[in-house]
């Protein structure tokens, strides 16, 4: 068991099964059997509207399968409230209440009551000092750029400290450098405390930099999983080729540059 | 499970509001049928001439102080989106939404003030009218009070529609060299004539259900309106069968009425809303600007006349004899406390519903139908919009009379029914901010496990504080003023504001009614303006 700096030992590592989860949602009808490696970084991708943040909806427990299980290292969540389950999520937007603080927010992952002891206080300083954030406890959401407010999400994830973490497309309105960043972070983190990541993304390049695993997600089913050096190899399945289209050329580039006015 | 629960314990509080307000309205209904059915032959006798004459003079008003309202509104808004910057157009639409803070009771008596046989206008009308001047009593009273309240209202209604005109119409207008009249008929006649139906109809609803105009305005049985029937047959005649039938008769009536404006897809509540000036391409003639500027100073001085007069008569008043006066003490604490509470279980009502309807919809899938429930607690609390307080009221009347001391209840009647009444508007203040709130929060909540007590301290509280506060004050503005129930169950014991002013005027206590007026006026004005404010804050 290794010791992180805020004194949290990590969890040892749990392996994700979905075992024909099956979910509908007005025209849509998902149908899931994948597992996912304990302690693996694995993108989720796949077109709009395949079924990527249901997935993980389903694993977090704020959809409830029509049939199917869901296992996480091994155990039935079903019946759990999404709290109760072994995982932490960050959404896109909206992870942060705006009228409380950093320290608040942050707080949060330790007690819903927000009643924090001296000890409680210093671990969310040394979580946020993690993430980058140091000396930023009181100040409010409003106050943050966008990267800054997911780095406080993210400090929450390592002070709730669960084995699973799920993240869907946390980082999708940031630029390209500040996204490389979140997503070394979020490496960094992975590094220490060896959790199963699921990751959900638009960008092959996010998949290339932290991925591990890639699960492609396509018309409510997982149609491809394998390691993240074979799909991005040219043997990689063909709908996920499709989906990412031909990036081996720098012949669309220059094309692209021709075409634009001068 | 804890999802299942946290929705659960708000849809249970939800069912709960429900069921209190379906107690109010169906033991109010019940008191009338089983008085009908105790005396059905009293009840088919008092059919008469004199009910049919009620009927059609509750009508004939109405459509009447409709059409004043409404046309002159029509032009009126229109010279007003013709000129953004006219001088105080702001000021001037700001005390446009005066009438809506002030108590029916408080109007009445700055109308009277002004046009009353002893106001201050009299001696110019007498001489107008050569003779002396008789005052306004019947028809042309309830007229002028009823456009004092609903010219500014549908002025207003009809600005917000000018307003949804997109900007490059008007660019497009100006390009075209399109003129004034043309424009009206391109332009502004359109958005308009989509907004008419719905005002109007809006404006002969509250007419149809006014009061305390009629009441204190109508001065005599030739004109009266089915609602101060109700009042005079329990209150004077003691005519039970008559009040049920009086009664039937109006919640058919209002029942027809928000039928037909349900269809014409009008808003029963009425907005509050301040339109901005947009920038305007058009620029509007000499003459069409000198008619505009005459349009919106006559409207502006028969808006403001009856509110100066109340300032002006309230300050005769012995302001500081009155203040000593023990009834008003009395009064002004039973009206706060009643307003108080009344303001409180509008506000939980409210809030009950709301989380209750979004609880439902979130346990929803997307795709499937809305539950019973979920339509109950989406549209049901504005239903009590078509049973008028005064109904609701006599119903209770005659159902407890034969068990209870009907004076003695008049505490709860008051708070019960202005909460009631109160709610569609607290609804309106809180909804969409709890609805947002609950957007953002939702999966945050349930990922890290904060519910009940947490959650209203760490998340609801904080987030809904300034619209429930909007909605709170709202309420007790309403319920301030109202003069509806407490005439009903009003005593010598127990008196608000309101029900004591009507006695100071049936007893010509002219000086002192203008005191209370003037004190009653400001209060609501203050908590009305607070209310705006706040929920402007929280907008932002």
């Amino acid at each position: 068991m290794t010791t992180t700096s805020d004194g949290i030992g990590a969890q040892e590592a749990l392996a994700l099964t979905l075992d024909g989860v099956s979910f509908s949602y007005g025209e849509a009808a998902f149908r899931f059997d994948a597992g996912f490696a304990a302690g693996r970084i694995t993108a989720i991708m796949g077109p709009s509207g395949s079924g990527k943040s249901t997935l993980l909806s389903l694993i977090a427990g704020f959809e409830t399968p029509d049939a199917g299980k869901v296992l996480i290292g091994g155990i039935d969540v079903g019946d759990a409230a999404p709290s109760a389950r072994p995982v932490s999520m960050v959404f896109q937007e909206n992870n942060l209440f705006a009228h409380l603080s950093v320290e608040g927010n942050v707080g949060l992952g330790r007690t819903p009551s927000l009643r924090l002891t001296s000890a409680d206080r210093h671990a969310v300083a040394e979580a946020l000092a993690r993430v980058g954030l140091a000396g930023k406890e009181q100040r409010l959401p409003r106050e943050l750029s966008g990267g800054e407010r997911q780095r406080v999400a993210l400090a929450r994830v390592l002070l709730r400290d669960r084995p699973v973490l799920l993240l869907d497309e946390p980082f999708a309105s940031l630029g390209p450098a500040l996204r490389d960043d979140m997503l070394d972070l979020v490496a960094g983190i992975h590094a220490e405390r060896h959790m199963t990541v699921l990751f959900v993304t638009h960008h092959p390049q996010d998949a290339r930099r932290i991925g591990q695993e890639i699960v492609f997600v396509d018309e409510g089913r997982v149609a491809a999983t394998g390691s993240a050096a074979d799909f991005f190899d040219r043997s990689g399945p063909d709908a996920f080729r499709r989906y990412i289209g031909d990036r081996g050329g720098s012949v669309a580039g220059s094309q692209h540059i021709a075409r634009k006015p001068t | 499970m804890r999802t299942r629960q946290s929705n659960d314990s708000r849809t249970t509080a939800g069912i709960v509001a429900l069921v209190a307000v379906a107690l109010l309205i169906g033991g109010a209904f019940a008191g009338l049928v089983l008085e009908g059915a105790r005396d059905p032959s009293g009840a088919l006798a008092a059919f008469d001439g004199y009910l049919l004459r009620v009927a059609r003079f509750t009508l004939w008003q109405a459509l009447l102080s409709t059409l004043l309202s409404v046309a002159p509104a029509l032009l009126v808004a229109r010279a007003l989106s013709r000129h953004p910057g006219f001088p105080g157009r702001r000021l001037i639409l700001q005390l446009f939404t005066v009438p809506l803070a002030l108590p029916a009771i408080v109007a009445a008596l700055g109308v009277l003030a002004l046009y009353g046989h002893a106001g201050y206008f009299a001696h110019v009308l007498g001489k107008l009218g050569g003779g002396e001047w008789s005052g306004i009593y019947g028809l042309s009273g309830i007229l002028i009070a009823h456009v004092f309240f609903n010219l500014p209202l549908a002025t207003r209604l009809f600005l917000e529609a000018l307003g949804t005109v997109p900007a490059d119409q008007w660019r497009l207008a100006s390009q075209l060299g399109i003129g004034a009249r043309p424009a009206f008929r391109l332009i502004e006649w359109p958005a308009l004539r989509s907004a008419l139906p719905g005002v109007a109809g809006l404006v002969f609803m509250l007419c149809i259900t006014s009061f305390t105009i009629v009441l204190t305005l109508g001065g005599g049985p030739a004109a009266t309106t089915l609602e101060v029937a109700i009042y005079h047959s329990l209150r004077f005649d003691f005519d039970p069968a008559r009040a049920v039938v009086l009664t039937l008769l109006q919640i058919g009536l209002t029942f027809v009425v928000v039928t037909a404006l349900t269809r014409l897809g009008a808003n029963t509540v009425g907005d509050a809303n301040l339109p901005v000036a947009p920038r305007r391409y058009l620029s509007a003639g000499k003459v069409e600007a000198v008619l505009n500027a005459g349009l919106i100073v006559l409207a502006l001085l028969f808006v403001a006349g009856p509110m100066v007069a109340i300032v002006l008569a309230g300050r005769e008043a012995d302001l500081g004899r009155l203040a000593g006066e023990d009834a008003v003490r009395r009064a002004t604490l039973t009206s706060a406390g009643l307003a108080f509470l009344s303001a409180l279980l509008a506000v939980a009502l409210s809030l009950s519903l709301i989380a209750a309807r979004r609880a439902l919809a979130l346990r929803r899938r997307a795709g499937s139908a809305m539950s019973l429930l979920e339509h109950a607690t989406d549209t049901g609390a504005g239903f009590v919009l078509v049973v008028p307080p005064i109904v609701v009221g006599a119903g209770w009347f005659l159902a407890l009379r034969n068990v209870t001391d009907v004076f003695a209840v008049a505490p709860v009647m008051v708070v019960a029914v202005n909460a009631v009444m109160a709610m569609p508007f607290a609804i309106r203040a809180v909804r969409p901010a709890y609805d947002a709130a609950s957007e953002r929060h939702e999966r945050l909540c349930l990922a890290l496990g904060i519910s009940g007590w947490n959650r209203l301290r760490l998340v609801d509280w904080p987030s809904l504080r300034r619209p429930l506060a909007t909605g709170f004050a709202f309420a007790m503005a309403l319920s301030l003023g109202d003069l509806g129930v407490i005439a009903l169950f009003g005593s010598d014991s127990v008196q608000t504001l309101p029900y004591l002013l009507l006695a100071r005027m049936g007893s010509y206590r002219t000086a002192d009614a203008a005191g209370l007026a003037l004190l009653l006026g400001l209060v609501c004005l203050i908590l009305v303006v607070a209310a705006d404010w706040m929920g402007r804050e929280a907008k932002a």
